[in-house]
């Protein structure tokens, strides 16, 4: 009866509870498996890029060459066989649609039932998406109400057609093509993804956001997000992922790179759900993603809310590099692993300006097998004359066979620097969850109350459509998790 | 209305803790279950609520006729059982209101009664706060955290008025009130006192069974009922201690 001794006892409902998991049937034109300066070329020659871009992925897959796969984390990753997988994979007749009505019906359907209607008309009031099938963009909605004030919002393709300059400057200018061994890959054979410029003085009216989802068997995603808001512009943007139930782990590679100059505000979230394998660790994503974001200008501001239920295997360090002075980055996190699910996640907050403020707040849950790691680095430079840091990780245990683990990094190297860090580990207890059932509420109701309790220093820092969401997909994940 | 014969109860290291407890509660009664430190007056009260942790060897519970021992606690508590908790538990960053209603919806739903509107359940919150003394600040803060103990305590006797059970275990509900405190809590409990509910009142001193006046007093010692009797025995016992009954034990 006891939550703790007894939990665990009911894993079965997580794999049905994966609502996502189903696969669309599409014809798709794609790349043999396998990985070598063709496939480059090849995925290069199939988007019709320039010769500058093909030389910037040639260097990168050079680089990648040379490079070896992480080992630091605390995550164990089986041997990625990185010459079985297909590195570009795109559904029929898909490129490059001129409006939704050229959409291939089983993609609107496929989006439909995730809940995401493609149609503007019946898409969310105040979103606008882009919608990544496997290797391509197969539409954007709001193109053109957000394009007559300005704001580009499009896939990555079609900005190295249309905005060649933007991306030319920006590429790459926040990850570079060798910053670390995935982001190198990405950089190789990366395929789409989106692309956002907002102009100077002009706050985005709408949400934005891309919606990911891997259909596509033995094939990795690796998508290419660059985001530039110009001088005092604002936009939020939000991530939303899903993938079907395979055998087989899937990688998703990808790389976000944002710019936010002079008092320029950059709000990211993400709801990562990927299929997170079954009960016993079979299948699943493995999500090895770089994000960053530079505050290139005075008072700049970049936010990064990061809500992370699926996959397999979590290599995540959501980043800010606070260059201007008196710019500020922040970070949220809610990672939940269960199962046999393992998250490294956290991230970088590099002081270079003065007076430069940074939040950094994580909430780990572990439940069944899981491994959750807060990983976080902390650097004031020299000259970040009075920069503010304040840290707060707490950890939640449901259970006694899961763990969490806490590896903060602080690095000052500047006597005004004020770095605060706070951490704490605590399980469910069984008292809490007496509590609430002593008030009628179910053990599923009572824990998910508990847990969205827990977690929400985080979840209010989401836009209102992703914190519901959000909440119900924390219960979901969670399912199963106390007998 | 609940029906307790021969209740044997033990806790996780072995030792039985309740011995033999046989006791009635009929629609409209209040009983009050008194005893020293240790006899088991909470053990019976986390048997009834079903609180994990104790495991009942013998006997049997009836409520309604039915067996309450085998439901889990949520299903007690939505058949209208409700324990209000000697020590209420903290759940941080959970709004104070947002679990009421949560409790409240859940209980409606198994009459078969729809959700409330947030109207009428801020009519009905307002209505009862007012009952209670209860600032609104109170339900904007996370579930009991910060709360003083007066206010847990407070807490616990408003979410009971809200929720309406049938049957109320209070336990030791009084202690750590001053006498203030005490009389609005007793106001609370006897604003619910119908003749369709029953009241169980656990409690270690007699001056709440001042303001609640019990139709039975009940002694606990050593895990058993050693005496009952009137309002009376509650004055008795004040007196001259519990001393006296634990030797009838």
């Amino acid at each position: 009866m006891s939550s703790d001794t007894a939990a665990i006892s009911n894993l079965g409902a997580l794999r049905d509870s994966y609502k996502y998991g189903f696969v669309t049937d599409i014809e798709s034109d794609t790349a043999p498996p396998g990985l070598n300066e063709d496939t480059v070329r090849f995925i290069s020659a199939k988007k019709g890029e320039p010769q500058w871009l093909l030389d910037w992925r040639l260097d990168a897959y050079r680089r990648w060459q040379k490079m070896e796969n992480p080992d630091w984390a605390k995550l164990r990753i089986a041997p990625i066989d990185y010459q079985a997988a297909t590195y570009y994979s795109a559904p029929k007749l898909a490129s490059g649609p001129k409006s939704l009505d050229e959409v291939d019906p089983a993609l609107l359907q496929t989006y439909e039932k995730l809940g995401i209607p493609l149609h503007e008309r019946a898409a969310l009031a105040g979103v606008a998406v882009d919608a990544v099938f496997d290797s391509v963009s197969v539409a954007t909605t709001f193109k053109k109400t957000l394009g007559d004030l300005g704001i580009i919002f499009c896939s990555f393709g079609e900005a190295v057609r249309e905005h060649p300059d933007l991306v030319r400057k920006y590429l790459g200018s926040v990850v570079p093509q060798g910053d670390n061994f995935f982001a190198a890959l990405n950089s190789a054979v990366f395929s789409d993804g989106s692309f956002v410029y907002v102009p100077k003085g002009l706050r985005c009216p709408m949400e934005l956001s891309t919606y990911f989802r891997i259909n596509a068997a033995k094939t990795g995603q690796f998508e290419r997000t660059l985001i530039i808001c110009d001088k005092d512009s604002y936009v939020s943007y939000l991530e939303g992922c899903t993938a079907p139930q395979r055998d087989e782990n899937q990688l998703h590679a990808a790389v976000v790179e944002l710019v936010a100059l002079e008092g320029a505000q950059i709000k990211y979230s993400t709801v990562q759900n990927w299929y997170p394998g079954d009960t016993d660790g079979k299948g699943g994503i493995y999500n090895f993603v770089t994000k960053r974001g530079a505050c290139r200008g005075a008072r700049a501001k970049i936010s990064w809310t990061q809500v992370e239920t699926g996959s397999a295997i979590t290599w995540k360090y959501p980043s800010c590099i606070l260059e201007g002075d008196d710019s500020v980055g922040e970070f949220y996190s809610v990672a939940i692993t269960n199962n046999m699910q393992q998250a490294d996640t956290g991230t970088k907050m590099i002081h270079l300006g003065k007076n430069t403020r940074s939040t950094i707040i994580s909430k780990g849950i572990s439940a069944g097998r899981g491994q959750n790691t807060y990983r976080g680095l902390v650097r004031i430079q020299p000259k970040a004359q009075n920069a503010r840091n304040y840290t707060q990780c707490d950890s939640l245990l449901i259970g006694d066979r899961c763990g969490a683990h806490t590896v903060p990094y602080i690095e000052t190297r500047n006597p005004t620097a004020r770095v605060e860090h706070e951490a704490t580990t605590s399980k469910i207890s069984d008292d809490q969850m007496f509590y609430c059932q002593s008030r009628g509420l179910s053990r599923e109701d009572s824990l998910s109350l508990i847990v969205n309790g827990f977690c929400k220093a985080v979840l209010k820092e989401l836009p209102m459509e992703f914190a519901v969401e959000a909440q119900k997909l924390l219960a979901v994940s969670l399912e199963g998790s106390v007998g | 209305m609940l029906d307790i014969k021969n209740l044997h109860a033990r806790i996780a290291d072995g030792r039985e803790i309740l011995k033999g407890i046989t006791l009635s509660i009929g629609p409209g009664a209040t009983h009050a279950i008194m005893g020293p430190n240790g006899s088991g007056k909470s053990t019976l009260a986390g048997v009834l609520a079903g609180k994990p942790g104790y495991e009942v060897t013998q006997g049997e519970v009836l409520y309604n006729g039915r067996d309450l021992l085998a439901m889990p606690a949520d299903e007690r508590a939505r058949e209208g059982v409700f324990l209000a908790f000697q020590y209420p538990v903290e759940i941080p960053g959970v709004n104070n209101m947002y679990f009421l209603r949560a409790a409240l919806n859940a209980t409606r739903k198994q009459r078969g009664e729809p959700d409330l509107d947030a109207g009428q359940f801020l009519k009905a919150v307002r209505a009862k706060l007012k009952l209670l003394e209860i600032g609104e600040d109170l339900l904007q803060r996370g579930v009991n955290v910060g709360f003083s103990g007066g206010e847990k305590k407070r807490n616990e006797i408003f979410q009971m008025a809200m929720l309406e059970p049938k049957l109320a275990i209070l336990d030791e509900t009084d202690s750590g009130l001053d006498i203030d405190a005490l009389q609005t809590v007793a106001k609370g409990i006897n604003a619910l006192h119908s003749l369709d509910r029953a009241v169980l009142m656990i409690t270690h001193y007699q001056r709440l069974l001042d303001f609640v006046v019990p139709d039975q007093v009940h002694v606990l010692a050593n895990g058993r009922i050693v005496k009952s009797g009137g309002k009376e025995l509650a004055l008795e016992l004040e007196k001259t201690g519990y001393a006296g009954v634990g030797d009838a034990a």
